[in-house]
């Protein structure tokens, strides 16, 4: 069963109301207070989630900064107070075109911009705009793998690729990969997964799903601590699946409606009064051993 | 047997609501009779992206996929079929209640995949 707990639900839940220059602060979840004090598994750590790049995207009714647009995000990355251990880019890197050497040349100025940043430990992650024409071929030239796992400080990542098959889905092979992987931790092991498209059914109608993705969550259910980061929708948003909350990323390029908050889902048109309103970036703050995650929202400038 | 009947349907070229073209097709048909609609779909539209049809009548759609694989899909009747390249996938249903109801590819195909979409229409 899904339960929906929107944004002021989790600011009421964690007790935390705290509005400040940077954005909202809230925390993830009910759960971080259960184990941290006996667990000392790992230290407190931040990283960052980056989405939805599309880097190549033209439209000057949506965002007429469309060129700048990343620069300045990543000028206000290198300019935060505290700089994260890693940087999570979770798919859409570039925007879709039908031709592979133009898709070549927007994933080599997505790396060439990306090394601007001060901090250097990247994670990446295909979108279907990267990915789903070649089956990943030109994404993983430029970035590797498209699944993986990899452990931080006493918290192991699994990302997972639900975008190189066009059908936006997983697949048995992977979800047998996923499973042998999960066989391997303990059922209180602090798990956080980073994929791009919502592992449930937000809008299926609108292609916020993932064919396959409850056969995902079914595998991650038995285990305590698990925490889903995604991108695709272009907006922040936070659901339950039973224990499981999953944290959808703005992005940085054009925002996108509320799921079937109208007829036909389009970007929403640019604000003049409001530049980069519905963009940004986040910064999660792991809690209590990494059971817990404390969000923090940006926006693309420096205020 | 199941008795086929070709619809005697057509094809009219129209200004749609939305500024693009729309391609309907519509019959008149008999009762019980199977509904069998020929489709096209192609880099990025379907073609007639407007289909009606009778409500408690089986259909077949027969929708050839022009230049690349595409998907077929109208999430509120449950239907979705992969439409291979080259091929002809058949598409059988029997609409149970009136409505408009999208359908589109669910098979990411390129820069217009988002707009790969279309109607059926289901009326007494």
């Amino acid at each position: 069963m899904t339960q929906h707990l929107d944004r002021r639900e989790f600011i009421q839940l964690a007790g935390l109301t705290t509005a400040g220059i940077a954005g909202v602060v809230f925390s993830s979840g009910l759960r971080g207070v259960r184990l941290a004090a006996a667990k000392g598994r790992a230290d407190d750590f931040m990283f960052l989630q980056m989405s939805d790049l599309h880097w190549g995207f033209t439209g000057p009714a949506v965002n007429p900064d469309a060129e700048v647009t990343l620069d300045k995000a990543i000028a206000h990355v290198n300019a935060l107070p505290r700089q994260p251990d890693f940087i999570a880019f979770t798919g859409d890197l570039t925007h879709t075109t039908d031709d592979p050497q133009e898709r070549r040349k927007r994933l080599a100025h997505v790396r060439d911009a990306v090394a601007k940043l001060n901090v250097k430990t990247h994670r990446y992650l295909a979108g279907e705009h990267d990915a789903s024409l070649d089956q990943g071929e030109a994404f993983k030239e430029f970035f590797g793998k498209t699944h993986y796992t990899f452990d931080h400080k006493g918290v192991h990542f699994i990302v997972l690729d639900n975008v190189s098959d066009p059908k936006g889905m997983l697949g048995d092979e992977q979800l047998q990969w996923l499973r042998a992987d999960l066989r391997k931790l303990d059922k209180d092991a602090p798990i956080v997964v980073l994929t791009h498209r919502p592992l449930f059914d937000l809008a299926a109608d609108w292609d916020w799903t993932t064919a396959d993705g409850a056969a995902a969550i079914e595998a991650l259910m038995p285990y305590e601590y698990v925490t889903v980061f995604y991108g695709h929708i272009h907006q922040e948003h936070h659901q339950m699946t039973g224990h499981i909350p999953h944290h959808a990323a703005k992005g940085l390029m054009f925002a996108l409606p509320a799921p079937h908050s109208v007829p036909k889902k389009t970007p929403i048109p640019w604000d003049a009064a409001n530049p980069y309103l519905g963009l940004g970036f986040r910064s999660a703050q792991a809690k209590d051993a990494g059971d817990d995650y404390a969000l923090t929202e940006w926006a693309v400038e420096k205020s | 047997m199941k008795r086929i009947i070709t619809m005697t349907a057509f094809v009219v070229l129209a200004a749609g609501m939305g500024g693009g073209w729309r391609r309907f097709a519509t019959a008149a048909v008999p009762a019980g009779a199977e509904q069998v609609v020929h489709m096209t779909a192609k880099k990025f539209e379907y073609s007639p992206n407007q289909i009606t049809i009778k409500k408690g009548a089986p259909v077949v759609l027969e929708i050839t996929a022009l230049d690349r694989d595409h998907g077929f899909k109208v999430p509120e009747l449950g239907i979705r079929a992969d439409l291979k390249s080259g091929q002809v996938t058949r598409v059988r249903f029997v609409p149970d209640r009136t409505g408009t109801f999208e359908f589109r590819c669910d098979v990411f195909c390129g820069s217009g995949h988002e707009d790969m979409s279309g109607e059926i229409i289901v009326v007494d």
